[in-house]
């Protein structure tokens, strides 16, 4: 919303950096994700938002290949998805990925968490790591917490710290799958900050969330799913304003009375 | 009691023997059986089908007929060894392997599956997500079995004392020989020698245990 003006002018219509095209998936029975098609452009924060169940966790995972899916294909920055190996590695290193429950390295330290990725997959000198890992610390607010251990930091700084861990990989996108929903209430907010910053400074985000606030804030677009099927797609302006599927209707009038 | 002080020598020799067999052993053992609960999990097929044979062949013979393979049956088909440690050495980490790669799997499959996903989204390798994030963190949580096992490891390289390996039990069946009339004492000694090696080996695993306990 911010940033993006100067960027909308630089891309050509149509040029997507995350493009998903007749994705399908099936758990057994379940056909979890339903002829999904998705474009996300450079620059561009897509909120995915739906009731429980509804794909978009799966949609998420399925964007780094950390679900397979049946057909239809993946494409980021125009290059297909590979199937395992080094290809999919080195495609995976482009896409930032936040997970709900965090999953810092428990084993290494916050400053470790961060600077692992850029010196085992990246080749980055270890000086160059720390310093450039200090930055991002610094950058999400836990800066002095860097020698301790992932289990001594709150939710919120651990999250911060896995948001640091993924931008240290220097990704063209960055998945969000629900980051605030393993935290308690007085630490959502933490994150959210870093994350509109993120925005802000014109970052690709796809962001899996219930936190509408962050949508109205953040998003350019709202995806809302259900069922598996992308039911609508719009600003937040518009979604929650006059949503079109009575899907939708539904799920906004049950937020707004509780 | 006195062939105890008398036979000082021969007890010490054994027991230097016994604890090379059972720390080259145990070594050769840790790194197989390692290497052995990697191919289990990986993509690879072969290597898991390999490993899983592997584990339930070994696992499930007696340790006696691993040492019938390396002492008798293993020079037929052409290798042969100047000395019979070496044998032993091939049996006791051969047999051991097996059990170190079934508590090392249970340890990898003891760390949350969340940081082999974080591990592969930040672009690493399989190699990498299994060497960097799993085993240093399967292996913490398994020290207390491997400890076990290695104390097993200990007391079943008295087998080698069979097959023609003057280690400690070999050397007791020497003195038991010699001293008909006090072979009581002799394997009261054997005894004593033996938990100079494991008692200390179990206060380690608790010393390490706590070490290095990752919190969660």
């Amino acid at each position: 919303m911010f940033a993006r003006f100067f960027l909308m002018t630089t891309q050509l219509p149509g040029d997507a950096l995350v493009s998903l095209n007749a994705v399908n998936k099936h758990y057994g029975q379940l056909h979890v994700l339903k002829d999904i098609n998705l474009q996300v452009r450079k620059g561009e924060v897509v909120v995915v938002i739906g009731p429980s169940g509804s794909g978009k966790s799966t949609l998420c995972r399925a964007i780094n290949r950390l679900e397979t899916i049946d057909d239809g294909d993946i494409a980021i920055d125009g290059k297909q998805l590979p199937a395992e190996g080094k290809e999919l590695a080195r495609l995976r290193a482009d896409v930032g990925m936040v997970f709900q429950s965090f999953n810092l390295f428990a084993h290494k330290t916050i400053l470790e968490n961060v600077t692992l990725g850029p010196i085992k997959v990246k080749g980055t000198a270890k000086a160059e790591a720390d310093k450039e890992a200090m930055a991002l610390l610094e950058r999400v607010g836990v800066g002095h917490q860097a020698p301790k251990l992932p289990a001594q930091l709150s939710g919120g700084q651990q999250q911060r710290v896995a948001i640091a861990r993924a931008l240290a990989m220097k990704p063209k996108v960055m998945l969000f799958d629900e980051p605030t929903s393993a935290l308690d209430p007085e630490m959502i907010n933490e994150v959210l900050d870093v994350m509109i910053q993120l925005a802000k400074e014109g970052m690709t985000m796809i962001v899996v969330t219930h936190e509408m606030g962050f949508a109205r804030k953040a998003a350019d677009r709202v995806v809302f799913m259900a069922d598996g099927q992308i039911v609508e797609d719009a600003t937040p302006e518009e979604f929650f304003t006059n949503p079109q599927s009575s899907r939708a209707k539904d799920f906004l009038s049950k937020l707004l009375t509780h | 009691m006195d062939v105890i002080i008398e036979s000082l020598p021969q007890y010490w020799d054994g027991f230097l023997r016994t604890l090379f067999l059972a720390a080259v052993s145990g070594i050769i053992a840790l790194v197989v059986g390692t290497l052995l609960a990697a191919a289990r999990v990986s993509p690879v097929a072969a290597l898991r089908g390999f490993s899983m044979a592997y584990v339930e062949v070994v696992r499930n013979t007696p340790l006696t007929i691993a040492f019938f393979f390396a002492a008798v049956v293993l020079p037929r088909l052409g290798v042969t060894f100047q000395q019979f440690e070496v044998a032993a050495i091939i049996a006791l980490s051969a047999y051991t392997s097996a059990f170190i790669a079934e508590a090392v799997r249970s340890g990898v499959n003891s760390v949350p599956v969340g940081q082999a996903e974080a591990a592969r989204s930040i672009g690493m390798k399989f190699s990498q997500v299994l060497s960097l994030i799993i085993l240093p963190q399967a292996l913490r949580t398994v020290v207390p079995p491997l400890i076990n096992i290695l104390i097993a490891l200990v007391k079943n390289s008295s087998v080698a004392g069979a097959f023609f390996v003057l280690e400690l039990f070999g050397y007791g069946k020497q003195l038991a020989n010699d001293h008909g009339d006090a072979v009581m004492w002799v394997l009261v000694g054997v005894a004593i020698f033996y938990l100079l090696i494991t008692v200390p080996l179990g206060y380690l695993a608790h010393l390490v245990e706590r070490k290095v306990a990752i919190a969660r």
